[in-house]
C-alpha cells in the first residue's frame, strides 16, 4: 500500500500500487488484475479524478518510451507516461512544439488526454485532444482499442476527457506544430474591470494566440487585473534560461494564504505588474507554465490542502456569471492569487466529456476550511448552474451530481463506454460507479 | 569529454541502464550498442533511443547471455567492427531469497546471471582493452554485495563476487589505460524494486542515478556509490559489530 493524494493535497489515502513499465505488459495483466482499477500518472490533478480509494492505481509513469519522432512531418509516438515536458525537451529544438500546453507541463500525455487539458491558446488551437491522430487504450478484459478521430471515433471521442474511465492508455499518437523556438513575444496589459478584460480578450483573439489574465479576486469589488497575451517570437538561438528551481520544503502548520496575505499579495502584485506592463520577449515555459519552477507548491495551503473551482460559462451571460462569482468570493474573504480569467474559443473538443467549450473560465485556488469553503461553493454552484456552466472534472473533489449532469449533456452517452474494470473516487461519486 | 565514443551496454533493458543510454543518446556519441536477451524488449528501448537522437546509430544484439564462446563471439565481432570505449554491463535481477534456500534451481540461475554472466562478459572486454590498452569497463554491483544479510544473500554474494573480481582486475590493469569502474547503486526507483516501495522505502531515480553512473564512467572512477550517501551508510553496516548485526532484520 502507497500513500496517495493529489495536488489538492485534501485527503491522503493508501492505495495498492501496479506499476507498468511497457505496453506488453498491461496487455498481458489488466485481465488479471484485481478490479476497480484507474491508471495513475503523476496526479496533477486537484481531486479525485486520479484517486481510488480502496481500488488499485497503476502507475504509467514507467511507460515512458518514444516509439518514433518524424521530424519532417512533426508527428510524435510515443507510450503514454511520457511527460509533456520531455515531449517539448525533445521536439523543440528539432522545431515542433506541443500544439497545447496546460499550466503545467509535469503531467503525463495519457493523463493530458484523459483530461483534454487546454492551454492559454485555446481560442486558437483548440484543447489538447485536438492534436491527438490515435490512441491505443487497453480494456480491462484485455481487448486493444485503436482509436482516432477517423477510425473507431467513437472510442476516440469517449476516451479523449475520459477521465480514464474507457480503459488504460498506452499509447498516443500527436501531430506537433512548426515552431521557430522557445521564445514568445508578449505583452502585459492592466485593465480595471471585467469590460475592460472582455473588450482585450476579443480585440486579442484574433491577433494573439496566447492570451490569460490574472484577476484579483478580492480587491476593489473585484474584476480588475492583468492581462497577458503573446505570439511565437522568431528569435531561434538565444540560450534557454537556466531553470532555477525553488521547492517549498514543508507543509506549514496553517495555509500560507489567507485573507491578510492575499490583500496584501493581490494590491502588490497588480502595482508591480502595472509597472512592468508593455512588451517583452519571455521564455515559454515561464508565460505557459511559470509555476513548475516551483516544485511542491501546492504545500503552501497547509496540511488541509486547497481546492481549485474551475467553471466555464457560455458567453452570453459570462461577464454576469463572472462578476458575481467575483463578488461572491469578494465579499468571502478567502480565496487566492492563483486567480485565473481566459476566453475559450469556439472550436470544439473533440471528447464528449471534454470540459471546454466557447465561453469564459474562471479559476480560483481556495484553502480547505471545511464547511466555510463549501458555502462558498454552493452559491458559486447556483451561478454556475443558472448560466449552464460546467465545472472542470480535473479540478473537482466536490460539485454536486446534478451539476455535473447538468454540465455534461453526453454523460448517458459517455457511461456505454466505460470499462466495467476501472472506476475513480470521481466516477463513484457522481457516475454511481 | 570527447563526443564520439562507441559504447557498449550489456543489459540494455535494465532500467539503470537505459536511462544511462539515453543520457550517452542526448551526448550524441557515436554508436550505442545495445546488447539483451529479450528481442521486443531491446527493440523498444532501440526506438526510443533513435527517436530521441537521430544521428547517434544505434545497433541491436540480441545473446544468450550463459554461452561463453557467444559472449565471446558477440565481443570479438565488436572490436572486429570499429572497436569499444565503454563496456557497460548492467544486467541482473533481484531474485526472491526464501525461493533460492528452497530451490537450488533459482539459486543457480540468480547466481548465473548475478555473477557468472557479468565476469564472463568483462574477461571478453578485458582480453581485448588489454591488447589495444584503451576503453573503460563499467559493471553494476550494489550495495547488497558490501556485507552479507539474511534477507537477500543470494544477491549479496553474487555482487560481491562482482565486487571482487574488479578488484582484481583493477589490479591487473592498474599501469594500463583501461579503467575498470565499479557501481553501486543503493535501492533505485526501478521494475526490480517495486515491492520495496510498498513498504515505504524511499528509492533514488533511476534517471538521476544514470548520470551518476556517466559521470563516474567519464572520470573513470575505481567505485562509486549511487546515491552518494551510500557511502557513509555501507561503511557504517560493514562495520557494525556481529553481535548487533545479527539482531537486525536486515
Amino acid at each position: 500500500m502507497v500513500a496517495i493524494s493529489s495536488w489538492g493535497r485534501l485527503a491522503s489515502v493508501d492505495h495498492p500500487l501496479v506499476e507498468f513499465w511497457n505496453c506488453d505488459q498491461v496487455r498481458s495483466s489488466l485481465k488479471k488484475l484485481k478490479t476497480p482499477f484507474l491508471a495513475y500518472g503523476m496526479a496533477r490533478s486537484y481531486g479525485d479524478v486520479c484517486l481510488n480509494p480502496g481500488g488499485t492505481l497503476l502507475c504509467t509513469v514507467g511507460l515512458d518510451h518514444f516509439v518514433a519522432f518524424d521530424d519532417i512531418n512533426g508527428r510524435i509516438i510515443c507510450e503514454a507516461g511520457v511527460l509533456l515536458r520531455d515531449i517539448q525537451r525533445l521536439v523543440i529544438p528539432r522545431g515542433w512544439i506541443l500544439p497545447v500546453t496546460p499550466g503545467t507541463q509535469l503531467v503525463t500525455v495519457g493523463g493530458a488526454i484523459a483530461n483534454d487539458v487546454h492551454g492559454k491558446n485555446h481560442h486558437a488551437l483548440g484543447s489538447f485532444g485536438n492534436h491527438v491522430v490515435r490512441l491505443q487504450v487497453v480494456r480491462s478484459d484485455g481487448e486493444v482499442i485503436h482509436c482516432g478521430p477517423n477510425n473507431r471515433a467513437d472510442w476516440f471521442a469517449a476516451t479523449v476527457g475520459g477521465m480514464g474511465l474507457t480503459g488504460v492508455i498506452t499509447q498516443v499518437e500527436i501531430q506537433l506544430r512548426s515552431v521557430a523556438g522557445p521564445w514568445l513575444s508578449t505583452e502585459t496589459v492592466p485593465y480595471s474591470n471585467l469590460d475592460e478584460f472582455f473588450r482585450l480578450a476579443d480585440e486579442s483573439e484574433h491577433e494573439w494566440e496566447h492570451t490569460v489574465s490574472w484577476v484579483d479576486c478580492i480587491s476593489g469589488g473585484g474584476g480588475r487585473g492583468i492581462f497577458t497575451r503573446a505570439n511565437p517570437s522568431i528569435i531561434k538561438d538565444r540560450p534557454a534560461p537556466k531553470g532555477t528551481k525553488l521547492t517549498m520544503p514543508v507543509v506549514p502548520p496553517i495555509s500560507l494564504v489567507n485573507r491578510f496575505s492575499l490583500h496584501i499579495f493581490n494590491i502588490a502584485y497588480y502595482h508591480l505588474s502595472m509597472l512592468r506592463s508593455g512588451s517583452a520577449i519571455k521564455y515559454y515555459e515561464s508565460v505557459l507554465c511559470p509555476l513548475d519552477n516551483v516544485l511542491e507548491w501546492n504545500r503552501i495551503y497547509g496540511p488541509k490542502g486547497f481546492f481549485q473551482y474551475q467553471s466555464l460559462i457560455p458567453r452570453e451571460d459570462g461577464k454576469e456569471a463572472v462578476q458575481a462569482m467575483l463578488n461572491e468570493i469578494s465579499r468571502f474573504g478567502d480565496g487566492s492569487f492563483l486567480a485565473v480569467l481566459k476566453t475559450f474559443g469556439d472550436r470544439q473538443p473533440v471528447g464528449m466529456m471534454s470540459f471546454p467549450q466557447p465561453g469564459v473560465t474562471l479559476a480560483l485556488d481556495f484553502p480547505n476550511r471545511d464547511g466555510r469553503t463549501e458555502k462558498l461553493f454552493q452559491r458559486l454552484d447556483s451561478v454556475v448552474r443558472e448560466a449552464k456552466g460546467r465545472l472542470y472534472p480535473a479540478k473537482d473533489a466536490r460539485m454536486p451530481k446534478e451539476l455535473f449532469a447538468a454540465g455534461y449533456p453526453r454523460l448517458e452517452e459517455f457511461i456505454h463506454y466505460r470499462d466495467p474494470g476501472i472506476s475513480s473516487g470521481f466516477s463513484r461519486r457522481l457516475m454511481g460507479h | 569529454m570527447q563526443k564520439n565514443k562507441r559504447i557498449v551496454i550489456v543489459g540494455a533493458t535494465s532500467a539503470i541502464a537505459e536511462r544511462c543510454a539515453r543520457v550517452w543518446a542526448k551526448d550524441s556519441h557515436q554508436e550505442i550498442i545495445l546488447i539483451g536477451r529479450n528481442q521486443e524488449k531491446i527493440e523498444r528501448v532501440s526506438l526510443d533511443l533513435k527517436a530521441r537522437a537521430p544521428n547517434v546509430k544505434i545497433t541491436r544484439i540480441i545473446a544468450d547471455f550463459s554461452n561463453p564462446a557467444e559472449i565471446q563471439k558477440e565481443v570479438d565481432n565488436l572490436f572486429n567492427s570499429g572497436g569499444v570505449d565503454v563496456a557497460l554491463i548492467a544486467h541482473g535481477f533481484l531474485p526472491n531469497q526464501r525461493n533460492c534456500e528452497q530451490n537450488l534451481n533459482w539459486c543457480k540461475e540468480a547466481l548465473e546471471i548475478n555473477a557468472i554472466s557479468p565476469v564472463l562478459f568483462a574477461e571478453a572486454f578485458a582480453m581485448r582493452m588489454e591488447k589495444y590498452n584503451r576503453g573503460t569497463i563499467a559493471v553494476i554491483g550494489s550495495v547488497a554485495g558490501d556485507r552479507g544479510r539474511k534477507l537477500n544473500y543470494i544477491y549479496g554474494a553474487s555482487k560481491g563476487l562482482i565486487a571482487r573480481y574488479l578488484q582484481g582486475l583493477q589490479h591487473r590493469f592498474a599501469d594500463t589505460k583501461v579503467k575498470v569502474v565499479l557501481i553501486k547503486p543503493g535501492p533505485t526507483n526501478t521494475p526490480m524494486t517495486a515491492h520495496l516501495k510498498h513498504s515505504g522505502a524511499k528509492l533514488a531515480e533511476a534517471d538521476y542515478s544514470a548520470r551518476e553512473i556517466v559521470k563516474a564512467i567519464e572520470k573513470g572512477r575505481r567505485v562509486v556509490y549511487v546515491p552518494k550517501i551510500w557511502s557513509g551508510i555501507m561503511l557504517v553496516i560493514r562495520h557494525l559489530p556481529y553481535f548487533v548485526f545479527k539482531r537486525m532484520s536486515l
